[in-house]
């Protein structure tokens, strides 16, 4: 509950004292305004929990439906940069987590320190994706494109063609769910850039730093896609060969 | 230079309508009230255009032979009938409009909680809206507003992947309303406003939101991979490669059932409002119609499989659907009961918001009980994609939605615009479209149980005469959307000033002027007594 | 605003959750059959608590914000579940496959 006050709206900077420059005007207390932005990011997090839920719900249902087929394309993955990847995603996570900390105690140069290093991994993670992309393209295991869909059967993988059909279903939920979470990093590094920008110019203190708290609950949420992401495309078929 | 004597009420007190001047004053504000009226006049152009669409499908049904246009342009005139009244029109309406513009001003508030993210949600609609429109000029889509695959992903010639666009882009528009008032609800309520005092309008829109920022995503997902399958030329839900066009339909109704209950749970919050300030008394049962809004938005997402019954799902989730759908009825139906019960004994006027009130009941009941029908496995199997369904949807959407957006509309008028309309002819026109209405549909339901399938541009010859009911009355209903769109144009410039309160409503929106200032209240307003504070006996009240 | 975790607290988190990572790798390399799939995805479970509680800080939210958190994943399940109920009754019934 709010304390009862009155607050005379036709007051601007002049009559009201000492409110923070970064109050926006339709907020009462900075408090407020962090609180609503924090739930307000909750809350699109939630949609996208609701959106790549979707696309899990399509690939559980596949995966059931057809394990020799699923079997099969998990053989075509790299579970070494898919681990690589994930564990990639996680020390970004710890130095978003370690930037927010900074940010929440007005450390200025960690905290940049600290984002480039976030978006440094970041970058690494989308590197690495690309080069997993460019070896399915030169493998032939890209349905989406006319010409480079190759599913017969080869020397290593000598019963692989029955399963040609679904597996182009289950390697385009591949390609959709790594593309779209792919999106969803190229969009956070895009942001994690504008909030360096912001911290260089010194727009954040210990009273204000909205944006890199926000900014690192989007930045946690698509880790945790990516946590699933891994177990549930590269590692199940793999038990069968060590990879050490 | 007038000679007419001034009455010294005109000299206009400082609002939000003449705050600033110019288009770029509209276009890049950020006031909740503008935005809300920029979406006013959006889902009106959308309206129309999906009121003309509907127009063509019932002069080509006044035969029964296929005469006007071939079955393609048909199938063409219902897709895009429906995906404009659903996603362009029935989605937003309320919400974004009445919603936008009090949904702030009922909890004490300045604005929403994220003003520039509710004018990125207009953009988006408005870029949504160009897609969509560009489907239809470039030549339409014809795969029903449903976009069932592999029809849609697979077989069809149409801008499918462009109406998709439309969709998936409007889609985006709804989470950000929805999630501006889940913040605006929780985080800025004034002072003394506690979630039992809310109005009944604020508790609705409340479960609205959480049904489109919970459910929207999902349709997102399914029209992306529906639109990916057509670029790419892959299968994901064609049979042919061992796709499943049932998942599909699962993934779909996932979101399009709750939808239904976007589309109808503002209505319900308008229909507390307008019975309660008509009868002059507090809602019946507050604490239940408030949880009952709730109870919607999370049941409403246990019942999509109604819409499955004959497509090969199984019986036993269909007996699962069947089952959670008869429940979902049961909060409809108290909010029913509530406002009944509201009515009696309190001190009734016949305005004509309470009018369209009194048809929201009627109608809504009447298309409420049409869907237990249709839960009700063994008649589903008769009655699925007959005109009973249409008949169904439309009673409780157009007799119900609809209803409620206009009474609404009436109701909160001279609020948003300081000019009260003309009530003799808004009372006849609400006559009109209350005749009208009942005259087109009530057909459809005979029509449909006697066998005419849906989405069909020919039928037998012994369903002429419900046809040719169904366009009479459709004609009916078109003067009577026509004739408050002029009236309320012309109360802009000639009708009488409002005042603050011509309705002596409770709310807080009616302690301010009309229209209101820009920051809503001169002081933030400090909430003392619960919703509804009508005196509970009979008080006099001029008409 | 909130209290905010120590340095320490985060790295032994991180190393929680890269120990799991290699877990789960090694362990999807012994052929545990159908069950390969669950501890999997119990381990993912864990791995997203500790960066919900901890890295995003829900442990020191309202309970609001955790009320929210838990509903999206409630609501994931209720699309997966319901889904997943006539896939998997299809094949109750007598002639029943399902696919």
């Amino acid at each position: 509950m709010q304390p009862i006050r009155r607050i005379t709206v036709a007051d601007t900077h002049g009559a009201v004292a000492e409110h923070n420059p970064n109050l926006r005007h339709h907020f009462d207390t900075m408090e407020q305004q962090f609180d609503s932005a924090t739930l307000g990011m909750w809350v699109f997090l939630l949609t996208e929990i609701m959106f790549f839920g979707g696309m899990f719900c399509a690939y559980m249902i596949y995966r059931t439906m057809y394990p020799g087929a699923f079997a099969s394309t998990s053989e075509h993955m790299n579970p070494l940069w898919g681990a690589t990847n994930t564990a990639v995603l996680i020390v970004s996570s710890l130095t978003m987590a370690l930037a927010v900390r900074a940010a929440h105690l007005g450390e200025q140069k960690a905290l940049q320190i600290l984002l480039l290093l976030t978006i440094f991994f970041g970058l690494c993670f989308l590197g690495v994706k690309a080069i997993e992309y460019r070896e399915h393209w030169v493998d032939n295991k890209v349905p989406l494109i006319a010409g480079h869909w190759d599913y017969s059967n080869t020397d290593k993988y000598p019963n692989q063609a029955q399963y040609a059909k679904q597996a182009q279903i289950l390697f385009c939920f591949y390609f959709f769910m790594t593309g779209f979470h792919a999106v969803h990093m190229i969009v956070g590094v895009a942001l994690m850039l504008t909030i360096f920008t912001m911290a260089r110019r010194g727009k954040f203190n210990s009273t204000y730093f909205t944006p890199v708290e926000i900014s690192g609950l989007y930045w946690h949420f698509v880790d945790i896609v990516w946590i699933f992401l891994f177990p549930l495309l590269y590692l199940i078929g793999h038990t069968k060969e060590s990879l050490f | 230079m007038s000679t007419v004597l001034q009455d010294p009420q005109t000299v206009e007190t400082p609002n939000y309508l003449n705050a600033e001047y110019g288009w770029k004053s509209w276009l890049f504000t950020k006031d909740h009230k503008r935005i809300a009226i920029l979406y006013i006049i959006s889902i009106t152009v959308m309206f129309v255009l999906g009121g003309i669409f509907a127009g063509l499908i019932r002069v080509e049904l006044l035969t029964p032979q296929g005469d006007l246009v071939n079955s393609d342009t048909y199938n063409k005139f219902f897709t895009m009938h429906g995906i404009i009244m659903v996603f362009f029109f029935l989605i937003p309406s309320i919400p974004a409009t009445l919603g936008n513009f009090f949904v702030p001003m009922m909890i004490g508030a300045k604005d929403l909680a994220f003003p520039r993210i509710n004018l990125l949600s207009w953009y988006i609609y408005i870029v949504g809206a160009a897609f969509a429109l560009t489907a239809i000029v470039m030549g339409g889509v014809d795969t029903g507003w449903t976009f069932y695959t592999p029809f849609s992903s697979t077989f069809s010639n149409t801008f499918v992947i462009t109406a998709a666009c439309g969709v998936f882009i409007a889609g985006f528009s709804s989470i950000l309303t929805g999630l501006n008032f889940i913040v605006t609800i929780h985080k800025m309520r004034a002072p003394g406003m506690t979630w039992g005092r809310l109005p009944l309008f604020v508790w609705a829109n409340y479960a609205t939101s959480l049904i489109q920022v919970l459910g929207t995503p999902v349709v997102a997902i399914t029209l992306a991979l529906v639109g990916l399958e057509r670029a790419f030329h892959i299968g994901i839900f064609d049979p042919a490669i061992g796709g499943d066009p049932i998942l599909f339909q699962h993934m779909f109704w996932f979101y399009s059932h709750p939808a239904v209950y976007i589309m109808i749970l503002p209505g319900m919050g308008v229909m507390s409002e307008l019975v309660s300030c008509f009868s002059r008394k507090a809602v019946f049962g507050y604490s239940f119609v408030a949880a009952s809004s709730i109870g919607i938005a999370v049941i409403g997402f246990l019942v999509w499989g109604h819409h499955m019954f004959v497509t090969g799902m199984s019986m036993y989730a269909s007996l699962y659907f069947s089952l959670l759908s008869f429940l979902v009825a049961v909060p409809s139906a108290i909010k029913i009961f509530n406002w009944t019960a509201t009515m009696f004994r309190g001190s009734i006027s016949y305005d004509t918001p309470m009018l369209y009130a009194f048809g929201f009941m009627g109608l809504f009941t009447i298309g409420g009980l049409t869907g237990l029908f249709l839960a009700t496995l063994a008649v589903d199997v008769h009655v699925t994609d007959t005109y009973f369904v249409v008949a169904h949807f439309h009673y409780v959407m157009v007799g119900g939605m609809v209803l409620a957006y206009m009474g609404g509309l009436h109701f909160w008028w001279p609020k948003i615009t300081g000019r009260m309309y003309p009530e003799g002819w808004a009372k006849f026109s609400a006559l009109l479209v209350f005749v009208g209405f009942n005259l087109t549909f009530f057909p459809q339901f005979i029509a449909g149980y006697l066998g005419q399938p849906r989405r069909y541009h020919a039928y037998a010859p012994e369903f002429q005469v419900y046809n040719v009911l169904s366009t009479a009355g459709a004609s009916v209903l078109a003067v009577g959307y026509i004739i408050p769109f002029i009236y309320f144009m012309w109360s802009l410039k000639f009708g009488p000033l409002a005042g603050n309160n011509p309705w002596k409503a409770k709310g807080l929106e009616w302690q301010t002027t009309s229209p209101p200032p820009t920051y809503n209240f001169e002081t933030t307003p400090i909430v003392t007594e619960e919703a509804y504070a009508y005196a509970a006996h009979k008080e006099n009240h001029g008409g | 605003m909130h209290s905010i975790p120590s340095v320490r607290t985060y790295v032994l988190v991180w190393l929680t959750l890269t120990i799991m990572t290699f877990v789960t790798f090694y362990v999807s390399t012994i052929n545990l059959g159908e069950w390969n799939i669950v501890v999997a995805l119990l381990i993912a479970f864990f791995k997203m608590m500790l960066v919900i509680l901890i890295f995003m800080n829900v442990k020191a939210e309202s309970p609001l914000t955790k009320l929210f958190v838990g509903a999206g994943f409630f609501w994931m399940v209720l699309l997966l579940g319901q889904v997943a109920i006539d896939y998997i009754s299809r094949t109750w019934m007598p002639e029943g496959k399902m696919w």
